[in-house]
């Protein structure tokens, strides 16, 4: 959305034939008179970072996942991400007022391509230096393997002539997307992300489709040694293009939709979906195998984590960095009241009993940690969570509550959640488990979503504002920051109570601070104070990339996860603070300015309102002037 | 009545009230009281300590020395949500609303000392909660009402930082009258509004005490809104009080002229 806001004192654009079109659009700039300097600089930018890249060894460790049977990679496509990025963005400009604004054409497209063969360049000198120098004390990754992989095993010379020119080739799509009409744009980025996401998913796919006897199809549209056929890759790309073409705008017209729905219709539409969303995730299960399953059930268990941090961060503002407190006492109480081989005490309860013990124990963790965090103010309250979400850990591990924990040992056997004698839920029948997880999503999902509607959301609201208002409007600021921290404890130890179940042994080593982080930046990625937003994350950072010690979709990923996550987190802060899937009220906080801006220019606000909604008043002014 | 009823007990009082910022006393042994169905101007050149008499008696500052009454009753070392919920409500000097929340959810918010619902009404869909629930809407669309059609129909779902400057001050006011207060205490309520705007505000003060039955204490630089709403004014200076009385009295006290004028601001007349 580009507004141009009509501005008296702007800086005029500088005389000249650009000025004088009268569209707001000048001509686009001629192909060669390049900024040349900028092209050097972004495109040393990316080389740096390609080879970053190479060096951290992702291109060799994910060369055996293909994308396309034969042709692409996951490698090869970490190889071609920067050029890409870079070329696009080398021909950016900014609409403004007041500076002209040049139609894209050849300019962007020459522009990217020669950034793209600046980062080519560098994976050509990589490819070079790996030939002549051997670096490999320093630079584990360092090898003749990834030098053969820059050369596709044809030697040096190959290497430095190919990544220039698939770099300027790369480049120069990435600046043809500057150029070609939205529509076309459309097109292409369904179609990029239809493929992708179906290599991506592919286990997931094929794994449910044989459940359902489905094998042909899969066959057909899966290589036997991974990756998309030929065949398969073509039919989902028309495919998927012509859902582009004619989908367009139903989406979000379905959407406006429902939103412009009112009161009981609303509810009956928002209700539908809910059901269908549910009866979908009840149902899937039932054809999907043990390993995607174990997938859903761990991603459920993010979820559950996530929703629960949500209510301490996203509604009440609270920045809690240890948050993995919670899980490790919900696990470690589950774990004591229902195992045998628990040292000290083993009341050896049925799991749902033992639940009510979790929910109390955690509880009053949650106050006891709480009570005295609660009374400092942003930074520092952080840091002190982050303090005590080891403080916990290290008691489980120390020698001390040994006795009752094991230390090091943890405790191991810890039996299945019976149902009500229905069923035996533990980590060997990974169906079972994700259903009581989602049992479970669904009661935290609930729990949110009632709290926020309720006096007790608006206070979280309040406080999250401003502090000082909130208390002196007769909040009890302290009282309604620990009942958040407390409601979101007893959401994470059910996460906790099912993780004991599901594993069956508990270790400190399960608990590290590591795993707050994951659920951290799970929410902030998914979007803060957003229950959706929150699954998305999950579903995106756990389900694909993995958990913490949980494979995801992308086990190849598993160990450049963390900078996966530290990329997309900066990625997701420049591009879209407020997350995948934001929260009206988050998207209000991050973007004020220019939504009352949007206000104002489409006559919304209120300026002025003396005028035309009292006549009375505006007759006085009149007087007053002339006084 | 210029001076409240003596017989009449004051629902708030200070005596000897001194706040000290390190060093520098903002309030120096403040004596005043306020009498119910009042209307109190509070003057005073910048830096008097007008804004910091407020904070005091809202327990956003706390007391040095002294001891604020509210109906009898002592708020020192009290929170300042007890505060509130004892019956006193403010505005601010620089308009603080929650800008992010709704017109409507910031008068429900300020109810939050008036209601009792817990997590688990909440959770349970209680009757009690849905009725409560409604109440709270209810008063807050009531007290929106109160400056005419304004800050009703459409504005209620908008946030308030989509308003104008003047309709945030008077959603300051509401959020403040939704706390059910006894005493109300208005920070510069007209500043950076237009005569007409500040005409019109002085006239709902004005109602604000006769038609809720409020006891207001008013802070203002604007000396005909001060003529026109007060039935007593006080006047700070250096956090001590230097006159009290009428307006007419209190504008012609050599005193007061002399710490207007010594210290150059706009002067009163
Ligand atoms: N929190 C604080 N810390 C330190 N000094 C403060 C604080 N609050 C106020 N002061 C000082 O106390 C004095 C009185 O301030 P106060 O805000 O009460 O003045 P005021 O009468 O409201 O003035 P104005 O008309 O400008 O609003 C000033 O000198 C001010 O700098
Ligand atoms: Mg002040």
């Amino acid at each position: 959305m580009n507004l141009t806001v009509p501005s008296e004192t702007g800086p005029q654009p500088p005389p000249g034939p650009a000025a004088s079109t009268a569209s707001n659009d000048s001509p686009p700039r001629p192909p060669f008179a390049q900024d040349w300097g900028r092209i050097a600089r972004m495109g040393a930018v990316g080389a740096v970072g390609q080879i970053f890249i190479s060096l951290s060894n992702m291109p060799v460790k994910l060369d055996g996942r293909a994308i396309i049977e034969g042709i692409l990679s996951l490698g090869y496509l970490s190889l071609v991400v920067l050029p890409f990025a870079v070329g696009s963005r080398v021909g950016y400009q900014v609409r403004r007022e007041g500076v002209p604004f040049h139609r894209p054409g050849t300019y962007e497209v020459v522009g990217g391509a020669a950034c793209g063969a600046v980062v080519g360049g560098g994976l050509s000198l990589l490819a070079i230096l790996i030939a002549n120098f051997d670096l490999r004390e320093p630079l584990v990754n360092w090898s003749p393997i990834l030098a053969d992989l820059l050369a596709f095993n044809r030697g040096t010379a190959f290497a430095v002539v190919i990544w220039l020119a698939v770099g300027a080739v790369i480049g120069a799509l990435g600046g043809l997307l500057r150029v070609v009409p939205p529509l076309a744009k459309r097109i292409l980025w369904t179609v990029v992300l239809t493929l992708f996401g179906a290599a991506v998913l592919e286990s997931l796919t094929t794994d449910l489709a044989e459940g359902m006897g489905l094998e042909g199809p899969v066959e057909w549209f899966y290589a036997p040694r991974g990756g998309l056929t030929v065949t398969g890759a073509i039919a989902l790309a028309i495919g998927s293009a012509v859902l582009a073409v004619v989908g367009r705008g139903r989406v979000k017209g379905a959407k406006a939709h429902i939103d412009s729905l009112e009161g009981p219709a609303r509810t009956r539409a928002h209700l539908g979906l809910i059901l269908a969303t549910g009866a979908v995730l009840v149902i899937l299960p039932m054809f999907a195998g043990k390993l995607t399953n174990e997938l859903l059930a761990n991603v459920g268990l993010f979820v559950l984590l996530a929703l629960g941090l949500n209510v301490v961060v996203g509604l009440a503002g609270i920045l809690d960095l240890g948050y993995v407190a919670f899980f490790a006492v919900g696990s470690y109480s589950a774990a004591v009241l229902t195992a045998a081989a628990s040292p000290r005490i083993n009341p050896e309860l049925p799991w749902f009993v033992a639940l009510i013990g979790v929910v109390i124990l955690t509880g009053l963790v949650g106050l006891f940690i709480g009570a005295p965090v609660i009374r400092m103010r942003g930074d520092y309250l952080a840091i002190v969570t982050l303090g005590f979400g080891e403080i916990i850990r290290l008691l489980f591990l120390s020698d001390w509550l040994s006795g009752w924990f094991g230390g090091s040992q943890g405790i191991t056997n810890i039996p299945g959640a019976e149902i009500f004698g229905l069923a035996e839920v533990s980590g060997t029948d990974p169906r079972s488990v994700f259903y009581l997880v989602l049992a479970f999503c669904a009661i935290a999902i609930y729990v949110s979503w009632r709290l926020e509607r309720s006096r007790i959301g608006r206070a979280w609201m309040a406080v999250r504002e401003d502090e000082t208002v909130a208390e002196a409007m007769g909040i009890n600021t302290v009282n309604v920051k620990l009942l958040a921290f407390v409601v979101g404890a007893v959401l994470g130890s059910f996460s906790g109570a099912i993780f004991s179940a599901k594993v069956g042994s508990v270790f400190p080593a399960s608990f590290l601070i590591l795993v707050s982080i994951v659920i951290l930046v799970v929410v902030i990625f998914g979007g803060m104070g957003s229950i959706v937003g929150v699954i998305a994350g999950s579903a995106v950072l756990i389900g694909v990339l993995g958990g913490p010690k949980q494979p995801g979709l992308l086990a190849e990923f598993s160990e450049f996860k963390l900078l996966i996550y530290g990329a997309l987190l900066v990625w997701m802060m420049l591009a879209r603070p407020e997350g995948l899937i934001p929260s009206v009220r988050r998207t209000r906080e991050l973007h004020q300015e220019e939504m009352a801006q949007d206000a104002w220019l489409r006559g919304q606000t209120d300026e002025d309102e003396t005028a035309d909604d009292n006549n009375g008043a505006a007759a006085g002014r009149t007087a007053v002037g002339e006084s | 009545m210029s001076s409240g009823d003596p017989a009449e007990q004051p629902i708030l009082e200070t005596s000897g009230l001194s706040v000290d910022f390190g060093g520098l006393t903002a309030l120096d042994g403040l004596d005043l009281a306020v009498y119910p169905g009042e209307i109190v101007s509070v003057i005073g050149p910048n830096g008097a300590g007008k804004t910091t008499l407020f904070n005091a008696i809202t327990a956003t500052v706390s007391a040095s020395e002294g001891d604020i009454r509210f109906e009898g009753e002592s708020l020192i070392g009290l929170d300042p949500n007890r505060v509130t919920a004892r019956g006193i409500a403010r505005t601010f000097q620089n308009v603080r609303l929650f800008a992010n929340m709704t017109v409507l959810e910031n008068v429900m918010v300020s109810q939050h000392c008036r209601t009792r619902q817990s997590v688990v009404g909440a959770l349970l869909w209680t009757k009690a909660f849905r009725r409560e629930e409604e109440e709270i809407a209810e008063r807050g669309k009531q007290v929106l009402s109160f400056f005419g059609s304004r800050l009703t129909g459409y504005r209620y779902d908008q946030p308030a930082f989509t308003l104008s400057y003047a309709n945030r001050r008077r959603l300051e006011i509401a959020r403040a009258m939704a706390t059910q207060p006894k005493l109300i205490l208005l920070d510069e309520p007209v500043a950076g509004m237009n005569p007409t705007e500040s005409a019109e505000l002085t006239g709902l003060i004005g109602r604000l005490r006769d038609e809720w039955g409020f006891a207001i204490v008013v802070i203002e630089h604007d000396m005909e809104v001060v003529r026109e709403v007060s039935d007593r004014v006080i006047v700070l200076d250096h956090g001590v009080k230097i006159a009290e009385g009428d307006y007419d009295d209190v504008s012609v006290d050599p005193l007061v002229i002399q710490a207007y004028l010594g210290h150059g601001a706009a002067a009163a007349t």
